[in-house]
């Protein structure tokens, strides 16, 4: 393959394979995301394959292998070019359907579409779904069209092409100007302005530098990194070259979890193609700007997501968080100037250098601009990765794009970014989304984890699970974060054993407050977030946990009782076959009775109950 | 040299020098767990932690990392870094209750009471035997292994080292394992009974007389 050197030559290829490819060409495009595939999306693709080979439409029709498209719920997701028709929760035993029908007559499969839970409207386009309608995708944007195994699709999209006009047509200075103009900000959680960031780097003396990629996204219930780097990890390589060449780093690392394998795999065929075309490698577009990117795989320990503890892993040390009163723009990897950011941020960085800093500055709010990406997981309809503009407020995202709570359930909280972010309660719902509004209520961008809660949350049992979670991940270096935490979750756990003391609050909010001031890092100055938004919003459960021994939302075993109605139960007996500790007892059509000290609260009765009989108190 | 104001008083320091070693210089005493002048700066204790004002805003930072800069404003001894300190110390405490030297910062610090269960390690995991042995010895034989409460010092995969020389540098620098302290409490309790004589044990002795051979002065008085 003869590399690219010139804007033409990129331009050239472009177009010839735009003319290669027939845009009124039927093509199929399946979801290969890492949550399609669990629902078995990978046989789907086989199943269309095969229907296609046994017609003998090869030339006739495309099938296509994408990322995540985001709907996760409705899994595996099918889009039909070029009408864009979209189907849902489709098997591999649809397939002949869908290829005689739909591509062959135009006729649409009915039973595929997505009905909107609402309205009861069918949608028969991807735009029309309200889960996409409402969205607004920048970066997510090309996720569900494209192969990102095959970088002929990038730049047939227009890939390369802002490296191009970096490269050739802008100087350093021009690149830092447009995106420090852009107002774009770090999307990893902290939200330092990037184009600060890779100003003090590019002034920081010293002539080796280095750039690294973040994604190392570790927290549960976030997954927009893992959808980027897997569905298009040619729009991250692009915004790291572009950085570096502004920065005047020669050198990348991607940092990647090594439970992501698909974003891995993605990742390395992205860098050697991209070293096959001539975007990595020396003299990339005749510039004189040297670049190439290494993976470093990330063993597993949430710390690492730390831009100091990311550094000394990539350095082969512990995962460990320095203080960072000299940052890592001016001594980061090896000690040499380094420039972190997360992986959205790069991604967003083509985008800019193509459409100027003004577009960008023109989606979002005054101080948080362009859009942010959202894992939206818990209690609510529509589960998926969701980009929205920044001060979109939660009330949109989780009622009108989330489509609600499930079971239509009453809402009760959210907690956003990530496990050491804050519950959110439904006074604050029309809180718009940005880096300041959430840290002002309390809770924080972070990466991006969304998790939605309802009424049967009870919001102690929640902080101890954060709490769980961050002891075991916090590196313990420190003394506030290792031995805070703990505990933190020694007085939570207490509560929720129906242990805790009237002075034990007092302690927690004290302890709390402690760790957040006194810890090395973010992790440990964000860790408390869950016990201080929870103790802030939803005082009165804490209260109830330690005044009256009672749980309200029923979770908390130890201060939960099951009783059976007396005018309700008509002795079925459906409890007493599915308790596994023969706690109920009754004669057939007569009231059962639940034996307390054997129960075990498993809620199985609560469950298996056809006349709702049985009550949680 | 840059001038910085530490405590209200207007002091010059040398560029590159810490917080904590220029407020040493002019005698100001912070406490410090993890920190040794002869080894890299940890920053883990957070017991040296004080407020900075650097004109921009007010911030808690690490005495021992921070280098000091022209114009700032340092306050060692404010509500809320004593306020911080205590309970950072009544945390460690907490884990190792039978360690003399937490006992005597207890003392001197005025913690009267661990609101914890108290467990019974040894080790404050200070990182000071694990620098001492790199640094100092060129040894490198012990190191951190496991994340979060399961961290704990040892040798690699826990088997006798080959490079360890059993120098003891290890066991001379820890801050830990000091003798027990000869108080009234019983094991596992905080002791705080230097506090009832006049002068204080602590701060007329220091450390040396009570590990030595105690005089028995805060049991004595105790009993009457």
């Amino acid at each position: 393959m003869k590399k690219i050197r010139t804007l033409q030559e990129l331009e050239a290829l472009r177009n010839s394979l735009l003319q290669q490819r027939d845009p009124t060409k039927p093509c199929v495009r399946v979801c290969l995301g890492t949550g399609c595939r669990a629902r078995g999306s990978v046989d789907v693709v086989e199943a269309f394959k095969d229907e296609v080979k046994r017609q003998s439409l090869e030339f006739k029709v495309e099938t296509k292998q994408t990322g995540c498209h985001g709907f996760c719920e409705r899994g595996p997701v099918v889009v039909i070019g070029p009408k864009e028709i979209f189907y849902q929760r489709v098997k591999s035993r649809d397939a002949p359907e869908i290829v005689s029908k739909t591509l062959l007559n135009g006729e649409v499969v009915d039973r595929l579409l997505y009905v909107d839970p609402a309205t009861g409207q069918k949608a028969l386009y991807e735009y029309e779904v309200p889960f996409y309608k409402k969205q607004k995708r920048l970066v997510l944007a090309n996720n569900g069209r494209i192969d990102p195994t095959n970088i002929l699709d990038y730049i047939a999209i227009g890939g390369y092409q802002a490296l191009a006009k970096a490269l050739t047509t802008m100087s350093c200075k021009e690149i830092i100007n447009t995106i420090e103009k852009s107002g774009l900000r770090g999307l990893g959680g902290g939200g330092f302005p990037t184009g600060r960031k890779w100003r003090i780097c590019r002034e920081a003396p010293g002539d080796i530098k280095f750039v690294i990629g973040n994604g190392d996204e570790g927290d549960p219930g976030a997954f927009s990194d893992r959808s980027l780097m897997e569905a298009n990890p040619h729009s991250i390589l692009e915004g790291m070259i572009i950085g570096a060449y502004a920065i005047g780093a020669n050198q990348g690392y991607l940092y990647v979890r090594a439970e992501y394998p698909l974003a891995l795999k993605h990742l390395q065929i992205a860098i050697d193609q991209a070293k096959e075309y001539g975007f990595l490698g020396n003299n990339i577009f005749n510039s004189g700007f040297d670049f190439d990117i290494k993976i470093n795989r990330g063993g597993g320990a949430f710390v690492c997501g730390e831009s100091s503890a990311l550094i000394a892993s990539i350095e082969g040390k512990i995962g460990e968080p320095r203080a960072k009163y000299i940052h890592t723009v001016k001594r980061g990897l090896w000690n040499k100037p380094t420039n972190l950011n997360n992986v959205k941020t790069w991604a967003n960085v083509p985008l800019i250098i193509n459409n100027g800093a003004e577009w960008y500055t023109k989606i979002g709010t005054e101080k948080s601009k362009g859009t942010g990406i959202f894992s939206l997981v818990g209690k609510v309809n529509n589960t998926g990765l969701v980009e929205i503009p920044m001060g979109t407020p939660l009330r949109h995202i989780i009622c009108d794009i989330g489509g609600g709570i499930l079971e239509a359930k009453k809402f009760k909280a959210v907690q956003t970014g990530g496990p050491s972010g804050g519950c959110i309660p439904e006074k604050l719902l029309d809180l718009p989304v940005d880096f300041e509004k959430l840290t002002e209520a309390g809770s924080m961008m972070g990466s991006g984890g969304m998790i939605v809660m309802d009424e049967n949350t009870c919001m102690v049992d929640v902080a101890r699970y954060f709490l769980y979670f961050l002891q075991d991940e916090s590196c313990g270096k420190c003394v506030p974060c290792r031995e805070g935490i703990k505990r933190m979750l020694e007085i939570v756990t207490d509560i929720t054993a129906g242990q805790g003391k009237e002075e034990d609050l007092q302690l927690l909010q004290e302890l709390a407050e402690m760790v957040k001031d006194f810890s090395l890092c973010a992790l440990g100055g964000t860790a408390p977030n869950p016990v201080l938004s929870t103790l802030r919003y939803f005082r009165d459960e804490y209260e109830a946990h330690v005044r009256d021994k009672k749980c309200p939302a029923g979770i908390c075993k130890n201060l939960i009782e099951y009783f059976i109605l007396e005018d309700k139960c008509t002795g079925c007996g459906a409890c007493l076959k599915l308790c596994p500790q023969q706690a109920i007892q009754g004669e057939p059509k007569k009231l059962h009775i639940i034996d307390s000290a054997k129960c075990i609260r498993c809620g199985t009765c609560l469950d298996a109950c056809p006349f709702e009989a049985i009550i949680v108190e | 040299m840059v001038s910085l104001i530490i405590d209200g008083v207007k002091v010059q320091a040398e560029e590159g020098s810490t917080i904590l070693e220029v407020a040493r210089f002019y005698g100001i005493d912070i406490p410090t767990l993890c920190y040794h002048d002869e080894l890299t700066p940890y920053g883990a204790c957070r017991l040296c932690m004080v407020e900075v004002d650097d004109g921009r805003r007010i911030r808690l930072v690490a005495s021992c990392l921070y280098p000091v800069k022209e114009g700032i404003k340092v306050r060692t001894h404010t509500e809320r870094v004593v306020k911080g300190r205590k309970l950072i110390l009544e945390l460690l405490l907490a884990r190792c209750p039978n360690s003399k030297t937490l006992q005597d910062l207890a003392s001197k610090m005025g913690l009267e009471q661990v609101r914890f269960k108290m467990e019974n390690e040894d080790c404050i995991l200070c990182g000071l035997c694990v620098r001492m042995c790199a640094e100092q010895m060129g040894s490198g034989a012990i190191g951190f292994v496991g994340r979060g409460r399961k961290r704990e010092v040892v040798t690699p995969f826990r088997m006798a080292s080959e490079i360890c020389r059993n120098c003891g540098a290890c066991m001379y620098i820890c801050p830990a394992v000091d003798l027990q302290c000869r108080g009234v409490k019983s094991p596992g309790e905080l002791c705080n009974s230097c506090l009832v004589i006049t002068p204080q044990c602590l701060e007329k002795y220091g450390q040396v007389m009570c590990t030595l051979e105690s005089c028995g002065a805060c049991v004595e008085k105790e009993k009457k």
